[in-house]
Formats: structure tokens, sequence, C-alpha cells
């Protein structure tokens, strides 16, 4: 099969006799393969691709938010599931969109290979010929001098030489001429920036397969496992088994918030433990734009809220002290916080059940027996609760939020409202059959991410060898220079014609004329050094 | 000067920066208005210049006319300039008393950002006419949606200075978004730019002569415009590439993931496809000219776009745009 010849040589004759069904399916995958690496395809894969990517922003993702998604789907439920066969709520990771991006590669390493190689040849090749009419060139001058065609030949190759041009000496039809080459680190640059995309993919392909990330609440004196069963929510690349994740386990003493003047969040920070199962941990302190970074690994703060505590006592006098959950804040800038307490073995039977759902007010303010939050330090917490009793439905078979309580128990009367009020710290809600409970006062916890990403560090550089090679291919310049001499039989004189082609941005004219300016100047300076009798050197140019 | 009289200077300069710049549009107004040149012969060289006919940083060549404007035009055209100087040092002390005024970097929400992108917009209009004379002659249509931009964010996006919020608190910040502003403001220049050129190259596809009393024959013409757009979007994209790539090392300590597709970045994303696809449109038979020229266009769109939409509309991690 010929469909990885290079896209370059011309396509090949008919032959006259019919082709055979090898030649003539060969021939059609060349083509496309042709149509495939050239840069008209890449522009429009490019737009391809950036249209691909709109729904991904105006459209909810799972990948964002779960619980946008299920929003969209409760808003719109003829619509949502027409969109979610088209993953328009996976966007980034659908196969149309990878049918884009991957297309668009396939596209860049075969338009880019080809070049890579024909510049690595090229790079050890002298520079071209001179092309036969100089005056075709975008810039090209005329010189004459006095000096014969050897000595101009000279001084010319050591002005590029001296400029940085790769210069070679040729002698074709008689007439001597140089050509001179520079800045091939353009096209480099370009194979770099191109070749570094294709690195970027792999790495970003990598990390997904053999990366994985886990999510959990900690409260203050808490500590968990790196284990997919402990955390509240994870993700995994399919390469990821559960035997493969770092033995670690980090635990959280301390969390601070601290607020400006205007009650902004200024700083988390969380001082923690960790270490291997078992060991005694090392401690440090993490925050926002501060992770932990141990080989491999990061463990992120990503959010905080309070923990109430409360100490139940039943009407036996048996008291189960400071018994907690997170409260998930509802609002970050008062740090207003809800959530609900489950307590499903305090009786005998599984109908003894309690439960308490509520509302946590760091700095409470209740007015018409309504609490709300009015900042988001706790120097005044409270909390409005409703406590429930009977059947909680934890051993249903259904799982259910540890935040919220199970809806369909209430509905179903299996689990019912017995006494609700507002408390302070220290502050007790007596239900009807005795047992009382009361917020005994909060705990802080943060939310914490441990994520394990394989592929960071290349796509970082990756990223690098991009900007790197963006920088060459856009801040260089190659040039090339063409002299050609013709003896002037009359004087003994030459004429020398020059011609130059630039690649880059910029306006190459002005360089000419300096380059020009140049070398007419070292010429006169050569004239005067070989004929220091005070001939005039006849030197001047007529451009074009 | 206490933070609060800061702010109130901040504020007094915006307002005097949005008149200087709308006298600067009168100046170069009057400039193009008396620019009516009677030698037709001598402009029609300039209409029928070859297309790529070199013009170096002050070469006078015809299709950069400056230096053979008649004197009022020319003074007009230094006025206008000297106006548009004097706004941008204005504009600048916009930010500065911000900066001062709230002890922080001053583009910490969508108002100081875009006041930020515009100031860049201005700068980078001021060193390429200072570089070309004749491209004087695009200040009216730089300057124009400079003030409308300005007019407008005073408008909609002004919000009192404060602290940043716990996960703009690091030295990205700083590398990532003074970055963005810059692309951004050189994007918007070469997005005029483009757009000028798709009006110029109607003009002259339509054999109009320089001599005509139209507007359009008054700005350089559309080889010149071709080469700023390019010349800025090639300045313009290194710069908004390392933008992206600063914010994606900054959400990877802040967010905990280097790149979650949230919607900033996916216009970040999309903007800088579009701006690659222009790049090589400059570059590639059939797309030369004016379909790559509205490329750059959609560039400058997906760009407003990701500013105002994003931030105001959706939501997403990077809804620290302040405005509600
Ligand atoms: C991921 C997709 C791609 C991106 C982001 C990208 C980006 C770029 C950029 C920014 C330039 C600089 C243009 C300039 O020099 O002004 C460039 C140049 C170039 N690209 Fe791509 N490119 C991509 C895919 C491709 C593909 C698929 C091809 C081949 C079909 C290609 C071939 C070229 C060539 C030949 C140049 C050099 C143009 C010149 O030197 O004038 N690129 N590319």
């Amino acid at each position: 099969m010929t469909i990885t010849a290079p896209p370059r040589p011309e396509a090949a004759p008919t032959p006259p006799a019919r082709p055979s069904a090898l030649r003539r399916t060969g021939g059609f995958l060349l083509r496309q393969w042709r149509r495939l690496t050239a840069m008209r395809t890449a522009i429009i894969l490019l737009f391809l691709l950036a249209l691909a990517a709109i729904p991904g922003s105006l459209l909810p993702q799972r990948s964002l938010s779960q619980s946008n998604v299920s929003q969209y789907f409760a808003d719109h439920p003829t619509l949502a599931p027409v969109l979610d066969r088209f993953y328009l709520f996976d966007v980034f990771s659908s196969p149309w969109f990878a049918a884009v991006y991957l297309l668009l590669f396939v596209s860049l390493i075969g338009c880019v290979l080809p070049r890579a190689l024909e510049h690595a040849r090229a790079l050890r090749a002298a520079p071209p010929p001179a092309p036969r009419r100089l005056t075709r060139l975008p810039d090209s001058a005329q010189l004459a001098t006095a000096l014969p065609a050897a000595d101009v030949l000279d001084t010319v190759e050591e002005e590029l030489r001296v400029r940085r041009y790769r210069v070679v000496r040729r002698e074709r039809n008689g007439a001597a001429e140089l050509s001179a080459e520079k800045g091939a680190l353009k096209e480099t640059g370009n194979l770099v920036f191109h070749l570094a995309l294709v690195g970027l993919l792999l790495a970003l392909a990598g990390g997904k397969l053999w990366g994985y990330e886990g999510s959990i609440l900690v409260t203050e004196g808490q500590r968990f496992c790196n284990s997919f069963q402990q955390y509240d929510t994870h993700s995994s690349g399919a390469l990821v088994e559960g035997s493969d994740l770092t033995p670690i386990c980090v635990g959280l003493g301390d969390f601070r918030a601290e607020y400006e003047e205007d009650l902004t969040a200024s700083s988390f920070t969380a001082d923690i433990t960790y270490g291997a199962p078992g060991e005694e941990g090392r401690p440090t302190t993490i925050g926002v734009n501060d992770p932990l970074r141990i080989d491999g690994d990061r463990v992120y703060v990503t959010g905080h809220g309070f923990s109430p505590t409360f100490t139940v006592t039943l009407p036996d006098g048996t008291s189960f002290d400071d018994v907690s959950n997170p409260f998930l804040p509802t609002d970050q800038r008062t740090m207003a916080s809800e959530g609900a307490l489950k307590l499903p073995d305090l009786g005998a039977g599984t109908d003894d059940q309690l439960a308490l759902q509520g509302f946590f007010a760091p700095t409470g303010l209740v007015q018409g027996g309504i609490l709300t939050s009015i900042d988001p330090r706790p120097l005044a917490p409270q909390v409005a609760i409703v406590a429930y009793q009977g059947y909680l439905g934890l051993d249903s078979g259904l799982p259910q939020s540890v935040y919220s309580l199970d809806a369909s128990q209430i509905e179903r009367g299996r689990l019912s409202e017995v006494a609700r009020g507002n408390l302070s710290v220290g502050e007790s809600l007596t239900l009807p059959d005795g047992t009382s409970v009361t917020l005994s006062g909060y705990k802080e916890f943060a939310a914490l991410q441990f994520s394990h990403d394989p592929g960071q560090v290349w796509v970082l550089a990756a990223a690098i060898a991009v900007l790197a090679g963006l920088l060459g291919m856009l801040l260089l310049r190659r040039e090339r220079v063409f002299v050609r001499t013709t003896g002037r039989p009359d004087d003994g004189g030459t004429v020398l014609e020059v011609g130059a082609l630039a690649r880059g941005s910029g306006d190459s004219a002005p360089r000419f004329t300096a380059l020009t300016d140049d070398l007419r100047a070292a010429l006169a300076a050569r004239a005067t050094t070989r004929a220091p009798s005070g001939a005039a050197p006849q030197t001047g140019g007529t451009p074009e | 000067m206490t933070a609060d009289q800061l702010s109130g200077l901040s504020d007094t300069l915006f307002s005097a920066s949005v008149g200087l710049y709308s006298l600067a549009v009168v100046a170069f107004c009057a400039q193009l208005a008396f620019g009516r040149r009677p030698a037709p012969a001598r402009a029609l060289v300039g209409a029928g210049a070859p297309a790529d006919e070199p013009a170096g940083p002050d070469a006078h060549t015809p299709d950069t006319p400056a230096l053979d404007d008649p004197p009022a035009v020319r003074r007009w055209g230094q006025v206008a300039m000297l106006l548009t100087v004097l706004g941008a040092l204005t504009h600048a002390g916009v930010l500065v008393a911000r900066g001062l005024a709230v002890d922080r970097l001053p583009w910490g929400n969508m108002y100081e950002f875009a006041t930020a992108v515009v100031l860049v917009a201005v700068v980078a209009f001021v060193v390429l006419a200072v570089r070309s004379p004749g491209l004087r002659h695009l200040g009216m249509f730089v300057l124009a949606p400079v003030v409308v931009s300005l007019v407008a964010i005073g408008l909609f996006l002004y919000v009192e200075g404060a602290p940043l919020v716990a996960a703009l608190r690091s030295s990205w910040l700083a590398v990532h978004v003074t970055t963005a502003i810059l692309g951004f403001g050189v994007f918007f220049v070469s997005g005029i730019a483009s757009v000028l050129y798709l009006v110029r190259s109607r003009f002259e596809a339509r054999g109009g002569d320089a001599s005509s009393s139209r507007l359009v024959a008054r700005i350089p013409s559309a080889a010149t415009l071709d080469r700023v757009a390019h010349r800025t979007a090639v300045f313009g994209f290194p710069i908004w590439t390392f933008a992206v790539i600063a914010g994606a090392i900054w959400a990877e300590s802040a967010w905990g993931r280097f790149w979650g597709w949230d919607p900033k970045e996916t216009w970040a994303f999309i903007a800088w496809v579009v701006y690659a696809a222009y790049l090589h449109a400059r570059t590639t038979a059939g797309w030369r000219g004016r379909p790559a020229a509205w490329v750059n266009v959609v560039g400058l769109g997906v760009m407003v776009f990701n500013l105002l939409y994003v931030n105001m509309v959706s939501s997403g991690l990077h809804s620290y745009g302040g405005v509600n």
C-alpha cells in the first residue's frame, strides 16, 4: 500500500490499461490522504474543533456539575434526553469531539512528518542554487564595482558569514554565484510547535487513562485514606485499578478561614498530617493555591464548612456526645448551611430512629422566628432544626444522601416530624418522648480533593515546547540571499546581482536595503585597500 | 490620600480619559475630513500599487499617506495623536489609582480587566502610529470603538474596588491576567485592522480611486491593513498562548486540575483555535485576503463574547466578575 508515501510527489500518471482494483483503491486512499493532510483541511478541522467546543460551554456538562445537568433534565424533560443521545452533556468526552481532534491530529502528523524529514535533510544540505533570474525575487538589486569577480565574491561571502549565513559558492555557465541561507531555526520552530501539540495530546490522554481523583469532606480531627470506598465522589481513568492507589492517609487538624473587613474570604488553611496507613504522619499546612504535592499525588483544599455538634440524651439518661455531620454551605458569603444528622441506632427497633434536619448559621440572626446567617465567621452559631422520628430507610437498599433525609419515607409517613426549634450553643430541644437534643458546638470541615495525574508534568513540558516552538516560528525569519557576478569586459570590473527571499514577519525591504548598503561599503573598502593609488572605486546601485 | 480618595480619583480619571479620547476622535475625524488630496495622478499610483508593496517603519510609500498630507491635515493628525497619548496617560492613571486604592494589581474584576484591555489596545495603536505615521489615518477607527467600549464599561461593568477572594491571591494573577490583557488588547487592534481591510478591499476591488471624497479612500491601502492585522495577530498569539498556559498552571494549584472545560477555559481554547486558523489561513491559497480577515474578525468576536457572555451569563469557576 502506498498510503504512507509523503504527500509531495506528483500523482502517478494513469496507466492506459484498466488499473487493477488494488491500484484503484490505493490511488483513492492516496488522494484522500493528500486531501486530509492539506493545509486547507487543517483550517476546516480547526474550525470544526472550535465549533464542536461551543455546546460544551453553553449546555451544562456532567464533568462540571452533575446537579446542573439534572436540573436541565427537570426543566426540559423532552429536549434533554435527545440532547443526551448526542452526548451534548459530555461534549468533551464524546465520540464526535474525539473524531474532530483525532482527524486534526492525523492531518497534522501527515503534514508535519514529511516536512520534518525534508527539513532534516535540508539542514545538512547546502543552500539551493540561485534561481535563474534574481530580479524575479521579492528583493533584488544590482551593484557595480571595479573589483574583479573573485574579490567581489570573497568580500560578499565574508560579509554574509559575519551575518551568520551559511554560504556556498558555485560556478554555473561561466558565472560565479553564491547561495546563502540563515534562519533554518524558524522551520525547526514550526516543527517543534506542531509535534509538541501531538505530545500534548498524548500526555493528556495518558493522564486521563492512568489518573484518578477523589473528593471527601473531612471534619477537624478526622482522617481518611486514599481508597475509592472512602471518597464521597471519585472518578478514575480506564486503566486504574483500585489496588493501584497510592497507600496514603491524610488527617485534618485545624482548619482556619480568614476574612477581610468586608467579609471577602482572604485565605483558607488546613493543618494536615499525611503518611502511609499506620504511620504517625508528617504535619504540613495546605491552603487555596497551595496544595500538598507528593510525587505524582496532590491534595487540595477545595472548600470548607461547618459541622454542628449535638449531644443527644435519651429519656433513660443514655447520652451520645458531640455527634455531628457536615452541613453543606448554601451561601458562600454568609456560610449559611444545610444538612442532616441521622441517628439510626438509638433505640431498639427500626422505628425508633432519630434524625435532625436543619439549617446552620455561623452568626445567626432570628427575625420573626426565621433564622438567617449574617456573617461567615462563627461568631454566634445557631441552628434551626426539625427533629424526625421513625424509619430512616437506610437499609432499604436505595442509596441516599448523607446530607439530607429520604423524602419518600417522610411522604409515606414512616418518618414524622416530632419537634422543631432554633438553638444557640448550649440550648436544648426536648422531644415529646423526653429525648433532649442540645447544640453542643461546632467543628469546621474541609472539602479535600486527592488527585493523581501522571500525565501532568508531561503536559507542562509539552506546553513549554509548544510555546518555544511558536516563538521560534513566529519571531525568527528565514532568509536566502543569492549573488551572481558577471565580469565587465570593458574595465575588468564586475557587476553583481543580489536577490533575497525572506519568510517571516516584518518587512524585508529595509533589511535588504541595509544589506546592500553594507555590501556596497565593504566592496568600496576592499577597493581602496587594493588600489591605494587612489583610483576612485566605481560603485553604485541601480535597483531593478 | 485615603483609599476612598484614590478610588474617587480613579473614577474622575476614567471620565477624563473618555473625554480626551472623544476629543481625539474629533481631531482624527478632522484629519480625515480635511485630507482631500487634490493630486489624483499621485494618488492613483497609491491605489494601483502592487499588493505587497513594502512599507518600512517610516518608509514613505504611496499607501501610507502621511508626510505628504497638507499642513492642516498634519496638524490635526498631531493634535489627535497628542490627545490620544494624554488620554492613554490618564487611562493608565485610572488603573494606578485603583490599584493603590485597593492595594493590589488593578485587574481583579471585569471592570478593571476590561479597562486595562482597552488601554493596551490604545497603546498598541500609538506604538503602530509612531512607527508608521501612515497608520495615523486609522486613528478614528481605533479610538471610536475605544470610546464606545469605555462608556459601556463605565455604565455596565463598573464596580467599586474590593479585596480579592482567596483563590485570586496568587502571583499567577499577575502572570495570567496581565498576559491575557496584553493578548486581548493586541487582538483588539488586529481585529479592527481586519474589519477595515474588509471595507477597504471591497472599495479597491470596485476600482475606487484615492481621490474619491469618501472616507474609505483615505484609510491605508488594503495591503497595509492586511499586514497590520497579521503582524499584530502574530504578536498577540504567543502572548495569548502563554496566558492560557499560565491559566492552566494556576488552575492546577487553585482548583485542583489544570484544565476542566470550565466555560471560560472553553472559550479561551476556542479563541486560540480560531487565531491558529487565522494564521494558517493567511498562508493558504484560497484563504488569503478576505476569508482570512473574516477569521480574524471572528476571533475578536470570540474574545469579546468570552469577556461578556461567559462572565455575566454563564456560571463557572471564573465568575469573579463582580457584576450581578
Ligand atoms: C492542532 C492543530 C494546529 C494548530 C494549533 C496549528 C497552529 C499553527 C500556527 C499558530 C502556525 C503559525 C502560522 C504562522 O507562521 O503565521 C502554524 C503554521 C503552520 N502550520 Fe499549523 N497548526 C495546526 C495543524 C496543522 C496541520 C494539520 C497542518 C498541515 C496540514 C499544519 C501546517 C502548518 C504549516 C505548513 C505552517 C507553516 C506556515 C508558514 O510557515 O507560513 N498545521 N500552525
